[in-house]
């Protein structure tokens, strides 16, 4: 993934559960389609709720990965 | 995204640790697309009071003094933040309950723009599908 790529950065690290996913839902909802979200969360709970919400609102998980200390993902926005 | 069952929720505490948690199941429920129903009794009630919604609620007697220092340092969204998030995302409904408004001698105008209205507790079971959760 290129950095170039992606539309807006969210820097969730050290934000509590449900943060980063409020964070996450807000860029969407602002953004337009074909957006590219990247959000950084150190919270555990975020590993599965980006996902499982992300499915749920029908959206595309395109990239998770852990790194130290904290998750990265990146969304593109479908609807 | 309102095609599952409601989380329907009873709260009658009203210590932050316990109105806390409330909240974030009320948020996880809501941006997962279920309707959310709240119904408020007594203390949580209390705590719903536009002039002290964000004060000190303290905690439940099992946080102990431990427990409390860590909630007091845990710097996610404050819970009244919290269901106006969860509002702001999807379907959520807070009703304060009518015996629960005599007992504290407080009218509609006391509490905080969260709360909808005023129901009797047979409104709540007309709106509540599905189990209800007692916190």
């Amino acid at each position: 993934m290129e950095t170039t790529d992606i539309t807006r950065s969210i820097d969730a690290r050290g934000m509590p559960c449900p943060g980063p996913l409020m964070s996450l839902i807000g860029a969407i909802r602002e953004g337009t389609v074909g957006d590219m979200i990247e959000v950084l969360s150190s919270d555990e709970g975020s590993k599965t709720d980006i996902p499982a919400w992300v499915a749920k609102a029908g959206h595309e998980l395109v990239e998770v990965a852990d790194d130290d200390g904290y998750s990265h993902f990146v969304i593109r926005k479908v609807r | 995204m309102t095609d599952s069952e409601t989380f329907s929720v009873v709260l009658f505490s009203g210590t932050d640790d316990k109105l806390q948690a409330a909240a974030t199941l009320s948020v996880g429920a809501a941006v997962m697309g279920r309707p959310v129903q709240v119904f408020l009794q007594y203390w949580a009630l209390d705590a719903f009071r536009a002039d002290r919604i964000t004060k000190d609620h303290g905690v439940a007697p099992e946080a102990g003094p431990e427990g409390a220092a860590a909630l007091a340092s845990h710097n996610g969204a404050h819970w009244s933040e919290l269901f106006r998030q969860a509002a702001d995302v999807g379907e959520v409904h807070i009703h304060a309950c009518a015996d629960s408004m005599e007992l504290l001698h407080i009218t509609k105008d006391d509490l905080d723009p969260l709360v909808e209205g005023i129901w009797g507790v047979a409104s709540f079971f007309g709106a509540a599908d599905g189990p209800v959760t007692f916190i």
